[in-house]
């Protein structure tokens, strides 16, 4: 519960330290922590418009895209603490859990008919299907690490003692800190701030979104940094310290995260569209690395 | 070899009578100018048509970038005659443009010209049944291959353009542009206007982004018709506006390649640096963009040694912070990784399509006013082209770089060997008397490449005909060149890199 309390909180300003960490590096006036907030409340505010080509599926991919976001939250547990649903195997249930928020969207975007979109949806599909290896690589290693197989006993049992499992968590948190930009649409990858159809991915997929679904969408991309933020958090989270300091850790790394995000769209330009795939499968590899360690760790594999 | 002796030669920003330009048969015609523009150092400055009385006179206008001369050329098509010419298109690609705006205003038939597709759907145009949706779109049928078609209406707030892309699934095979949208008739209302001050309205709104450019280009084309003679100090001031214009687009436009690669940080910077500079010229001349500095005969705004020394101090700061992120910026290699080996245009290629200005120098090929037909500025303080060899985005990338470079020293050269004198004002003169028939040419190199303004008087020195060509013109082909197995997604950088004007080609 306590998990999901906290993912909601930090949802509510992930985006927006973002966009003040950019601002700050750009040298403008930053915008308030709950700019994205106001936005999404405005657009409660305002009706949809639906094209008269879409369909059912247009309409209910939103809600289903939400949906599968927030009960994929449930899952995450929080130091000790079991998240709200937390079965054997569930990082399994997680993944496809975001996968088919993920398809519903891609459909709706074809619904809809418009050259761009197909093109965005097409590129999007690309991109979920190449990070996927990454994620289930990642957390292979770390069940083996730990000899475990469900969400709370992965962090629960995972201790950094010697060299190799430092070697683990950090090529871990990389991978993880861009499997979340790559989930999220963000730089290198996609540029959400971009205004040119042609470079969008997830934007272009949704400009036909508007009102209470396209609030729906942004406050689902909320919800995933937090989550992928909480599942950082969990890696560095010791279950021995007092649950005050947990929470006080946990925001910790919620907002350093942020602004690692922010840092990082501030100082690069975005990938070409054609070295994207070589860039995600790249995460892919170093994931391999960090199972290889793990099999090491495991004894699996003997050094001489 | 042909016979140069027969054809009128001009200085640029000169005028000569209308019975000096000898009019030659369409056979002749043609084959001098196949000979002529197969000569690198020759290029079409101009290609039109206009009525008199009832027939139809053609007149070309060929630089000589080498002597420096321009070359006119003239020929006649009575109007008993079939409207048809054989296309010189096939030969010199360059012409194409030209023969097809011909073709679009008068229902000239070209024979075996490829592309004869109308430019721009004028009001005056011979064809008022084609309306701009009837446009002949180039395509391929084919299952593997699909259409994207973007505008004319953009999700940013710039011009009216449409684009067709043929693409093989990521991949653009062909693109097609199509202008037209943004028509104003702006040839025709310089004729209806009267007034050399409503003209001169006229001339800063041909496109807004070269007011300077373009206003100086129609300010000799007017001073040459009238055989006004202007002070040094005028030339020279213009040329320092057209110097700082160029300075501070190609700013904005470095800072706008940034800004399509997602690299915030080099866009706020190049971006906040184009505002010191268009505020100088706010400070100058009451407006950013330097509207209202350039009149026919003189000007309100003279510049001072006040104005030197606020505009020294203004270019040092500039430059310190230019220097400074251009070394982080372009070295950065997710930026050079993005422009680089993308839009190549060969220096062939180049050549065939003609193209003028910057999208003539990213490959190799030294097109420059400035230097080939320079006015008194320019001669005084002569000016050194710079190329680049790639002919891709980061070609045109590094070329707005150094060309921001070199303008800057050249305006410190005039800053510092020339003393403006405040007794020297010349006052716009909007009464001046225009010789009768006769024909006034006026190059410019804005910051996009060559303006070239033409004007034709009649018996009475009332303007006949005035005819505009800007850049853009030339350069839409390069764009569509660029294009060619590059990917869709990279369209934008690319149409960004050569930043060419809609209202420019549509008049």
């Amino acid at each position: 519960m306590i998990s999901l309390l906290l993912i909601l909180l930090s949802s509510l300003f992930f985006v927006g330290i973002i966009i003040q960490t950019k601002a700050k590096i750009a040298a403008r006036k930053m915008p308030s922590i709950f700019q994205p907030l106001s936005d999404v409340i405005r657009l409660f505010k305002k009706g949809a418009i639906y094209s008269s080509t879409t369909s059912i599926i247009f309409r209910a991919a939103p809600i289903v895209y939400f949906s599968s976001v927030l009960i994929a939250a449930l899952f995450i547990p929080f130091g000790g603490n079991v998240g709200l649903l937390s079965f054997y195997g569930d990082f399994v249930f997680f993944a496809y859990l975001l996968a088919i928020g993920k398809f519903l969207m891609i459909i709706a975007a074809m619904d809809t008919g418009s050259g761009f979109e197909g093109m965005g949806a097409n590129r999007e599909a690309l991109y979920s299907m190449l990070v996927e290896p990454a994620f289930f690589i990642l957390a292979g290693s770390i069940a083996l690490f730990t000899n475990n197989v469900s969400f709370q006993e992965l962090f629960s049992n995972l201790h950094i003692v010697s060299s190799l499992s430092y070697s683990i968590s950090v090529a871990s948190i990389y991978v993880l800190i861009y499997i979340a930009l790559v989930e999220n649409s963000r730089m290198p990858v996609d540029d959400p701030k971009t205004h040119l159809e042609l470079t969008m991915v997830h934007e272009v997929m949704v400009l036909d979104n508007s009102g209470f679904d396209l609030a729906l969408i942004h406050i689902a991309t909320w919800l995933k940094f937090a989550i992928y933020g909480s599942i950082l958090a969990n890696f560095l989270i010791k279950n021995t310290w007092s649950i005050y300091e947990q929470i006080g850790v946990y925001f910790v790394i919620q907002i350093a995260f942020a602004i690692i995000v922010g840092i990082l769209e501030s100082f690069k330009a975005r990938n070409k569209m054609s070295k994207n795939p070589q860039w995600i499968i790249m995460l892919s590899a170093i994931a391999v690395v960090s199972f290889l360690t793990a099999l090491i760790v495991a004894h699996k594999i003997i050094l001489n | 070899m042909i016979d140069l002796n027969k054809i009128a030669k001009i200085k640029n920003n000169e005028s000569i009578s209308l019975k000096d330009i000898a009019i030659i048969d369409y056979e002749e015609f043609s084959h001098i100018v196949i000979e002529l523009l197969k000569q690198p150092e020759n290029h079409c400055l101009s290609y039109f048509a206009y009525k008199s009385n009832d027939n139809l006179q053609f007149i070309m206008a060929v630089g000589d970038d080498k002597n420096h001369n321009i070359l006119l050329l003239s020929h006649l098509l009575k109007s008993d005659e079939k409207p048809e010419l054989e296309s010189l298109t096939k030969e010199i690609f360059a012409l194409h443009i030209f023969e097809r705006e011909i073709h679009e205003n008068f229902g000239i038939n070209f024979i075996e010209h490829p592309w004869l597709k109308p430019v721009r759907f004028a009001n005056n145009r011979a064809n008022k049944e084609m309306q701009i949706n009837d446009y002949p779109f180039y395509s391929i049928k084919s299952e593997e291959l699909h259409e994207v078609g973007v505008g004319p209406i953009h999700a940013g707030v710039i011009e009216p353009g449409h684009f067709r892309f043929i693409c093989n699934g990521e991949n653009v095979l062909h693109l097609e542009i199509q202008l037209g949208w943004q028509h104003r008739g702006i040839e025709k209302l310089f004729l209806d206007k009267e007034n050399n001050l409503q003209r001169n309205l006229l001339a800063e709104n041909i496109a807004g982004d070269t007011a300077i450019g373009h206003t100086t280009a129609f300010a000799q084309t007017i001073e040459a018709l009238a055989g006004k003679q202007l002070g040094k100090q005028r030339h020279i001031e213009r040329a320092l506006a057209l110097e700082l214009e160029r300075i501070a687009i190609h700013t904005g436009d470095i800072s706008a390649l940034c800004t399509d690669i997602a690299y915030h940080f080099g866009s706020n910077v190049f971006g906040i640096l184009r505002t010191a500079i268009i505020n100088f010229m706010q400070f100058w001349s009451g407006n950013r963009f330097g509207k209202s500095l350039i009149r026919v005969g003189g000007t309100h705004l003279p510049f001072t040694e006040e104005l030197k020394v606020e505009l020294l101090d203004v270019l040092s700061k500039y430059e310190k912070q230019f220097e400074e992120m251009v070394y982080i910026t372009f070295r950065l290699p997710s930026v050079q990784n993005r422009f680089d080996f993308i839009g190549i245009v060969s220096p062939e290629q180049a050549r065939t399509i003609g193209t003028v200005g910057l999208s003539a120098r990213m490959s190799q090929i030294e097109r420059d006013i400035r230097v080939s037909h320079p006015n008194f500025a320019y001669q005084e303080f002569p000016y050194e082209t710079i190329t680049a060899e790639r002919g891709d985005v980061f070609a045109r990338f590094l070329l707005k770089k150094k060309e921001i470079r070199k303008s800057i020293s050249w305006i410190r050269n005039v800053m510092e060997n020339y003393n403006f004198d405040a007794s020297q004002n010349e006052k716009p003169d909007y009464q001046l008397k225009l010789k009768p028939s006769s024909f006034a040419i006026s190059l410019v190199e804005a910051w996009r490449g060559e303006v070239c303004h033409c004007a034709i008087t009649d018996e009475a020195g009332k303007l006949k005909h005035y005819k505009i060509k800007d850049p853009s013109m030339h350069n839409w082909k390069a764009l569509e060149l660029s294009l060619r197995n590059v990917e869709i997604s990279d369209f934008p950088i690319n149409n960004k890199s050569y930043n060419l004007s809609y209202c420019g080609h549509d008049l």
